[in-house]
């Protein structure tokens, strides 16, 4: 027992020190790429200096200060904002992965749609879709659905769920078709209906696939949800600060580091969360688990 | 073929694992001569395996020397003295089968006019004429593990080493493919290593079957067998066959193995 | 799958006006036609420079993470103690750092959405490329070993060969990510000519029927790009269960 704790405490340890050297490998990389090319005075690709690339120490420092004189921290108003983006994001991620997982049910179960609907649904995915967002964020902003007309936020979650729902989609046809065959004829044996087999089967067998899928779609939720609030004037967002602060970067570029730090630290977040909720839900044989 | 009439030499050779300190091998004395055919067998966790791999150079023994050819196994691999059969047919699945059994020859550098020529030898003596353009996963298991044992042979190496080539096939195909593999072997002169789990193909095979046990793996018993040459469907049937099939049954009892 | 075209199409001019489904959500098909064939030679510019964009990035993303893969499953500690870092850095939304690479290159400058491009394309290429590499069953490299094969060979006869299903499958999305960088890169500004500005400006402008007929060349190239690329690995990996059962 006692081993047991000494043992998780050492993994701990040892991740916490991975990571400390990890991010530190990347401070060294990122403050020598600019001393060596500031010493040399090269210009290619790009000529550095503290408006190109700021210290990263900066960039963490002016998180927090205030972000005019007399007002709260810059982080305050990132926190705020990245709460605004997270939720657009899940609204997203939840109606995509809902679509999805039905759609791909409904292929899984019937094969006329597998040959007449799949293949635009991986069209739909190759065209560059995050163009369509200015006229879905804009072009929604007009609809009103009895009288009801939906909240910004809520457009640019339409964003979100349309990047979710292709991967669930392709992963659940696949992860509901990969059950064994014999463990359907295992429940065929048993006289099981089909609805029994979907869910004490199909379901289980397709886990591994649909939380893959759910990493990629939590990624592209945020992804999503930044990208669509820059067309939308929605200030609120994580993709409004980087619109602001894009027009002052001359001046505090920090400022938009700073907030593209947060965005990356919200996307890792939520893979993060999937990853643990995975852990949680899939239990796979050990030497899976890499 | 010349050479020494030892091909492979053991002395006390013993291999721990660092993970988790399970002593595999402990202490193992094995001298195999020119044209033998030898089975390994025992339980699981017996080291065969291991012991297989500590003479073709592919795991380090803790203790003790090996020898292949009279150079040690490190040598004897660098030279190519031994060719390799896993359980599985270890194809690659980019290659036709011609390729996978050139795969050594192009690593040697042969020709390629002189790969040809081999492959088509080496088809002939795994009667695979016809496949040399079939992709490994259009040949079925049997097919799949003779293009392996072409493989090994195709260099004409001196000792072939073989771990459990069969272990994964039906019984048909297995006994088929222990008849082809004494014919090779008569053909070729090779000297074969063999580890297997079953009691009669080590028997019908073998000239000398070394049994092992578990825990630390060692060599309990080598028995000879005396069955006549060439071994036949009549050889299965040989009252003495059951004899030496018992004798190596109860020598797996007396190591503590559940048989 | 033709009748579900002809459905979509038709529904596109017809039933989505008769629905409620207002002009600048989606124009009706003809009149999207019509602007792009009013706007052709100023869209075949756009593609033109957007999908060079996309091209130049894709080429060097994809070179430099196939490069930095190799490396990685060379010195495999530091390729697994790196692996979880790399899976995440894919969370990260990058195409929210093209302003910065404006700030970099110059809003007009092509590189700026190169870089993008390049950088999404990267993370994709690199974990997919190293788990190939690395995802060789041990009994194929003892064969190299009882060979006394180098790690040279070990890399061009097992482990290249090996990671190529994961390659052209990173290739593909890569492709698909290189359209978007180049596109969305212009969101933040970029050439007046090129296909992302001129989306930007159209849907600001009103002009909803130019706008879809720039999303409409956008769509093509992409749909050509990764169509391409899935070209090629039908034909480098004729070999390959996947393809010769004809799944995907």
């Amino acid at each position: 027992m006692l081993s047991l704790v000494h043992r998780t405490i050492a993994s701990l340890a040892g991740r916490l020190a991975t990571l400390a050297l990890v991010l530190a490998g990347l401070w060294a990389l990122w403050e020598g790429y600019r001393a060596l090319w500031e010493r040399a005075g090269w210009t290619k690709p790009f000529p550095v200096d503290s408006t190109t690339m700021p210290h990263l120490h900066d960039i963490v420092r002016r998180l927090f200060e205030p972000i005019r004189e007399g007002e709260p921290l810059l982080a305050r108003y990132m926190l705020d904002a990245a709460l605004f983006t997270a939720q657009e994001a899940a609204t997203g991620f939840a109606i995509g992965a809902t679509i999805g997982f039905l759609l791909g049910a409904a292929i899984a179960r019937f094969d006329v749609l597998q040959r007449g609907v799949m293949p635009y649904i991986v069209a739909s995915q190759t065209i560059p879709i995050l163009a369509v967002a200015p006229i879905v964020v804009v072009g929604l902003g007009n609809v009103s659905i009895g009288g009801w007309v939906p909240k910004d936020w809520m457009r640019v979650a339409v964003i979100a769920a349309y990047l979710t729902f292709f991967p669930v989609t392709v992963n659940t046809v696949r992860g509901l078709r990969s059950a064994d065959p014999a463990a359907v004829e295992l429940m065929e044996s048993y006289a099981a209906s089909e609805w029994a087999v979907f869910w004490k089967l199909r379901v289980p067998a397709a886990m591994p696939f649909l939380f893959s899928a759910f990493k990629v779609a939590a990624t592209a939720s945020v992804v999503g949800a930044v990208i669509g609030e820059l067309p939308s004037s929605i200030q609120s967002g994580l993709g409004g600060w980087i619109i602001n602060f894009n027009q002052y970067y001359v001046l505090e570029p920090e400022n938009l580091w700073a907030v593209n730090l947060v965005a990356a630290l919200l996307g890792i977040s939520f893979f993060l969360v999937v990853v643990g909720v995975e852990r949680l839900v899939v239990r796979r044989p050990p030497e899976q688990l890499t | 073929m010349s050479g020494p009439e030892v091909v492979v030499q053991a002395r006390g050779v013993s291999k721990v694992f660092a993970k988790g300190g399970v002593t595999a091998l402990q202490d193992i004395d094995l001298d195999v001569a020119r044209g033998e055919f030898v089975s390994l067998i025992g339980p699981s966790g017996c080291g065969k395996s291991t012991l297989l791999r500590v003479i073709g150079d592919l795991v380090e023994p803790t203790a003790g020397e090996i020898l292949v050819n009279g150079k040690p196994a490190h040598r004897a691999r660098l030279d190519r003295d031994y060719g390799i059969v896993f359980q599985a047919a270890v194809l690659y699945d980019w290659r036709t089968v011609a390729k996978n059994i050139a795969l050594p020859l192009e690593l040697l550098g042969w020709s390629r006019a002189r790969r040809a020529e081999r492959v088509a030898e080496m088809l002939e003596l795994v009667e695979l004429e016809g496949f040399e353009r079939h992709y490994p996963w259009q040949l079925s298991g049997g097919m799949q593990q003779r293009v392996s044992i072409a493989r090994a042979l195709s260099f004409s190496p001196a000792l072939l080493l073989m771990d459990e080539p069969f272990g994964a096939l039906d019984e048909m195909t297995r006994e088929r493919l222990n008849d082809e593999l004494l014919r090779i072997w008569a053909e070729t002169g090779s000297t074969v290593i063999f580890v297997t789990h079953s009691i009669s193909e080590a028997v019908y095979l073998s000239t000398r079957v070394v049994v092992m046990s578990a825990r630390p793996g060692r060599i309990t018993t080598v028995i000879p067998i005396d069955l006549a040459q060439p071994r036949t469907f009549a050889t299965r049937e040989d009252p003495r066959f059951f004899e030496l099939v018992t004798e190596v049954r109860e020598a797996l009892h007396a190591g503590g193995a559940d048989v | 799958m033709t009748i579900v075209f002809a459905v979509g199409l038709v529904s596109w001019q017809w039933v989505l006006p008769f629905l409620g489904v207002e002009r600048y959500l989606l124009p009706p098909l003809t009149d999207v036609l019509e602007a792009l064939w009013d706007a052709r030679s100023e869209l075949l510019r756009g593609a033109r420079i957007t999908f060079s964009e996309a091209i130049g990035g894709f080429v060097i993303g994809c070179s430099v993470a196939f490069a930095c893969a190799l490396g990685l499953a060379r010195w495999r500690p530091l390729g697994n103690a790196l692996m979880p870092y790399m899976v995440a850095a894919n969370a990260v939304p990058i195409v929210a750092f093209a302003p910065i690479t404006n700030a970099w290159f110059g809003t007009l400058s092509p590189w700026s959405k190169v870089v993008i491009a390049a950088i999404l394309c990267f993370f994709p290429v690199l974990v997919n490329t190293l788990r190939g590499l690395t995802s060789v069953r041990p009994e194929a490299l003892e064969l190299m070993r009882s060979y006394a094969a180098p790690q040279r060979v070990v890399f061009r006869r097992v482990r290249i060969p090996n990671s190529l299903p994961f390659v052209l499958s990173a290739l593909k999305i890569a492709s698909v990510l290189a359209m978007i960088g180049a596109v969305v890169g212009d969101y933040f500004g970029g050439s007046t000519e090129a296909l992302g500005v001129m989306i930007v400006s159209s849907v600001s402008l009103a002009q909803y029927e130019t706008a879809w007929a720039a999303i409409l060349v956008a769509s093509v190239l992409g749909i050509a790009f990764y169509g391409a690329v899935a070209l090629v690995e039908r034909l480098v990996l004729g070999w390959h269960p996947s393809i010769r059962a004809g799944v995907e």
